[in-house]
């Protein structure tokens, strides 16, 4: 499936500054997989030391927090955007 | 106070010297960065101090600016145009304490602020900050409160504002959030969901130059709630209270209020003691509740259903230190049901005569529950929060709160009303 992924600006170094880029993959780990094998180093960032998701991070398919879902195992369907963006905001 | 040239000459945020990551202790320039790099931790403020006495304080002015030298703000903040909030009163609540069979019982009521929240505090450190990176707008994700106190403050200061608030907000809030002239925008969605936009926005051209209090601003704008801490030690006569109930919402307001305590007691203007912070959800967002009481670490985020809106955040950035804040100290994290937060809210008025919003309908309904559990010691000092006016949340008590009878303007209709 061809998705696109929304980097936040502290990720951005990784992807020559690009705030939206493509990704691949049928689940959001597969995303992330993908994400890491063309921006090396990226997937450490949103992922922690034993492969979850960083307590700070949060992780959207389309409108839906990952959390709520499927987490890492979420489907992400074709042409759906995939957000990444820090947890701590508002308040 | 005339401070040595840095890097950053440019910037005077006064005895802020750094950023520094709360998860992993990286150090970053002061700058409109809210993340760390290295692991998308909160980024919160560090000090350099000087020496500062509690004489210097209290000869200060009547507003938070009397702590000006405990806050990332220029030396002259008093100065320029601000809301000038804080110093809210501290009200002895015997009444309050009697009905709940407690000692000794105090309310910070920060309904008194100039926009009649504790927001005011955050915001106005946030302005600070706007004005040193050169922001031209001012703006945040809000449930209410806080956009009307990001309104305000622009106006005051002659910034720009775009606010953001759930569109299903009280009318009053949305009302205050409208009239000081900025952009106010209502998202189709949930407080959660705003604050995804407002983080997605912040990343765009389109929110260039602005000024998230919330966000890229938000470890300067958190800070403000250390005042708090502090003016309620001053107010007890430089003393921490014993128990202190805080509602949390992101959980930015306790955490900084359990910072403020540890420096006043760090700085000697106040004796070291222990002290028992205690957390107030809704129980139709209790994410925080509901961790501390399964024992767990983190926070599983939740969608918000309760009348307490300003304190529906259902994913709390802050909230796994609350945790640890709540299980150090001793203290718990509890919630109350909404009907729970009514009667709460009319306890409050029938017995000390402040009317709360909501959310002070939550800590004050805790804190009954913590007493009747036994969770409070009874014969502690304790503070309890109401962070916001009555007058922003009518619909939560309008149809309680009615005539005891409609009468003729008559004696007759009056004996005949209240015969028995």
């Amino acid at each position: 499936m061809s998705v696109s992924v929304r980097i936040p600006t502290i990720l951005r170094t990784y992807t020559g500054g690009a705030a939206e880029v493509s990704g691949e993959g049928g689940t959001l780990r597969e995303v992330l997989q993908k994400l890491d094998a063309d921006y090396p180093g990226i997937g450490a960032r949103i992922l922690d030391e034993t492969g979850k998701i960083r307590r700070f991070v949060n992780v959207y398919v389309g409108e839906e927090d990952v959390r709520f879902v499927e987490g890492l195992d979420t489907p992400t369907p074709e042409g759906v955007q995939i957000s990444v963006i820090p947890a701590v905001a508002g308040g | 106070m005339a401070l040595a040239s840095t890097a950053n000459s440019a910037l005077d945020f006064g005895p802020a010297s750094a950023l520094s990551c709360r998860e992993c202790g990286t150090r970053y320039d002061l700058g409109p960065i809210f993340a760390c790099i290295e692991c998308f931790g909160p980024l919160e403020v560090a000090y350099d101090f000087g020496p500062v006495t509690r004489e210097e304080i209290a000869a200060g002015p009547t507003n938070i600016w009397r702590y000006s030298k405990l806050l990332p703000v220029p030396g002259n903040v008093e100065t320029r145009p601000n809301l000038q909030p804080g110093w809210t009163k501290l009200v002895k609540a015997d009444n309050l304490a009697g009905e709940l069979g407690l000692r000794s019982l105090y309310i910070k009521d920060d309904s008194g602020n100039p926009t009649h929240s504790f927001k005011d505090r955050v915001v106005a450190i946030a302005l600070e900050a706007a004005r040193n990176f050169g922001f031209h707008t001012l703006s945040c994700s809000s449930t209410g409160n806080l956009a009307g106190a990001v309104g305000a403050a622009a106006a005051r200061a002659g910034l720009d504002s775009c606010v953001f608030i759930p569109s299903n907000l009280e009318e009053a809030k949305i009302t205050m959030a409208s009239v000081y002239g900025g952009r106010l925008v209502a998202i189709d969605g949930t407080y959660d969901e705003v604050n995804r936009f407002c983080s997605e926005l912040i990343g765009d051209e389109l929110g260039e130059k602005w000024g998230f209090v919330n966000v890229n601003l938000r470890p300067y704008y958190a800070e403000g709630s250390k005042t708090l801490a502090y003016e309620i030690a001053e107010q007890l006569g430089w003393r921490i209270p014993d128990q202190i109930v805080i509602p949390v919402a992101s959980g930015s307001q306790l955490t900084k209020i359990d910072k403020g305590f540890r420096e006043l007691i760090k700085l000697g203007l106040v004796e070291d003691k222990p002290y028992k912070i205690f957390g107030a959800q809704a129980e139709g967002c209790s994410p925080v509740s509901s961790a501390y009481k399964a024992g767990h670490d983190v926070v599983q985020p939740v969608k918000p259903d309760t009348i307490a809106k300003s304190l529906a955040i259902g994913n709390p950035a802050d909230g796994p230190y609350v945790l640890d804040i709540a299980r150090r100290t001793g203290g718990a994290v509890e919630d109350v049901n909404d009907r729970e937060v009514v009667d709460a809210i009319r306890l409050l008025a029938r017995t000390e005569g402040i009317f709360a919003e909501t959310a002070g309908g939550v800590t004050v309904g805790v804190l009954r529950k913590l007493t009747e559990s036994g969770a409070l010691d009874p014969e502690a000092e304790t503070v309890v929060l109401n962070t916001g006016d009555g007058l922003k949340t009518l619909d939560a008590v309008a149809a309680e709160a009615r005539p005891a009878a409609v009468i003729r303007p008559s004696l007759a209709a009056f004996r005949t009303a209240f015969a028995n």
